[in-house]
């Protein structure tokens, strides 16, 4: 029984109830860099990191915190997990943190993270919140990485930094500007919605 | 370009080449979700003006005058956070006690703001492009502005497209995605004119 309840809290955000498709939380702070894939994929860890672990405290404490300033003292947690994710990019990869900018910090105002802090953590044991949280973080990192690599495939011909077409294509240098972001997106959803959900919903 | 001209130059880039939203993806959560209705889309699209043209000048304050010369700067992630959502606690509660008809227009959008990242957001971009109090008062008021039109265009067109025929599976989000490309594209047009570095 808890075996299955384990599987279940894990495999639910990776399909059906995926945070971007279903509800379309928390793109806000990420789709910004998923012009790059390195970008993308270290923005995503820093989401995961911060989900999981913010799930895994607020549950441990969850018994103790007065239900007024619960916001308050989930802001809190959060905010020092993405203060961590911050600093250790600054001293380890400062080329990176430099490009990312801003949007490290904003992982703090990702809906996903608050969203399953406020919906599953409160209720749930810390083992089950923390495996709930990692799946949360899994199923969105794999779709802004499905994202970047169309973005940056098509955007500059390469992905990784790597050329990987040739001579003959011509970037479509829209696909890396603001507009294509919101184009992808738009399209992931509805080629996910026409055929997994429809299934689903049958 | 001539030095005093920066200001200017920042409010203008602000709201129309830099768009917070359509260009930083900034404030989508909310942006998506209440655009549906003009009426709701006036009153966040205005308390989002009034908080980040407050917020983003105290924000420069707390951390020109407390974090730096404590050394703290990493603690700018909580401390921002905190200032917002004091602030907008704050407001909310004396709009309420003093006057019914702007509560009910604009009190009621007040906290949905807390969580709106681009509020935070503003204040971020502030720190990292090392504004003065100045320039990141009109960086925050160009930016509110920014999003208001950005959101007031959108819920405009999503209700005339209320008539026409949209594939089941585009509905809602998506199509909305689509559109806030398209007028990501529009904004475009207008970074000939000025760049925000």
């Amino acid at each position: 029984m808890a075996k299955n309840t384990l599987r279940k809290t894990f495999i639910e955000p990776l399909g059906k109830n995926n945070p971007v498709f279903v509800q379309i939380l928390g793109i806000c702070s990420t789709l910004a860099v998923t012009n790059k894939l390195q970008n993308t994929l270290v923005m995503t860890l820093g989401v995961m990191f911060t989900t999981a672990l913010s799930s895994f405290t607020l549950s441990l404490l969850r018994n103790h915190i007065p239900s007024r300033i619960r916001m308050m003292v989930e802001t809190m947690i959060i905010a020092t997990f993405v203060i961590i994710v911050d600093i250790v990019l600054k001293a380890f990869y400062p080329e990176m943190w430099k490009q990312l900018g801003p949007y490290v910090g904003l992982i703090i105002t990702n809906c996903i993270i608050m969203g399953r802090v406020e919906a599953f953590a409160l209720q749930n044991k810390p083992m089950l919140s923390l495996v709930d949280g990692l799946a949360s973080g899994l199923g969105y990192t794999y779709v802004l990485l499905a994202i970047a690599f169309v973005r940056e495939l098509l955007g500059t011909g390469s992905l990784w930094g790597f050329r990987i077409l040739g001579s003959w294509w011509t970037n479509w240098s829209i696909m890396i500007m603001p507009p294509g972001g919101f184009f992808v997106l738009a399209i992931l959803i509805w080629v996910i919605r026409e055929t997994i959900m429809k299934e689903a919903k049958a | 370009m001539n030095e005093s001209m920066m200001p200017f130059a920042i409010f203008f880039a602000s709201i129309f080449t830099g768009n917070i939203l359509l260009t930083n993806y900034l404030g989508m959560c909310s942006f998506l979700s209440v655009s549906k209705e003009l009426k709701t889309s006036l009153g966040l699209g205005a308390a989002v003006i009034f908080v980040m043209a407050t917020t983003t000048p105290m924000n420069w304050l707390v951390y020109e005058y407390l974090l730096i010369p404590f050394g703290l700067e990493y603690l700018r992630f909580i401390v921002f956070i905190i200032v917002i959502a004091a602030f907008v606690q704050l407001t909310e509660m004396t709009i309420e006690r003093y006057s019914e008809p702007l509560y009910q227009s604009l009190g009621i959008f007040l906290p949905l703001i807390t969580v709106n990242c681009a509020i935070l957001g503003v204040s971020l971009f502030m720190v990292i492009r090392e504004y003065t109090f100045l320039t990141s008062f009109l960086f925050g008021l160009g930016s509110g502005i920014g999003w208001f039109i950005a959101i007031i265009a959108m819920a405009g067109i999503r209700q005339k497209m209320k008539n026409a025929n949209v594939p089941p599976a585009l509905e809602g989000p998506a199509i909305t995605l689509v559109i806030a490309g398209f007028m990501a594209m529009a904004f475009m047009g207008f970074s000939g004119m000025i760049a925000l570095s």
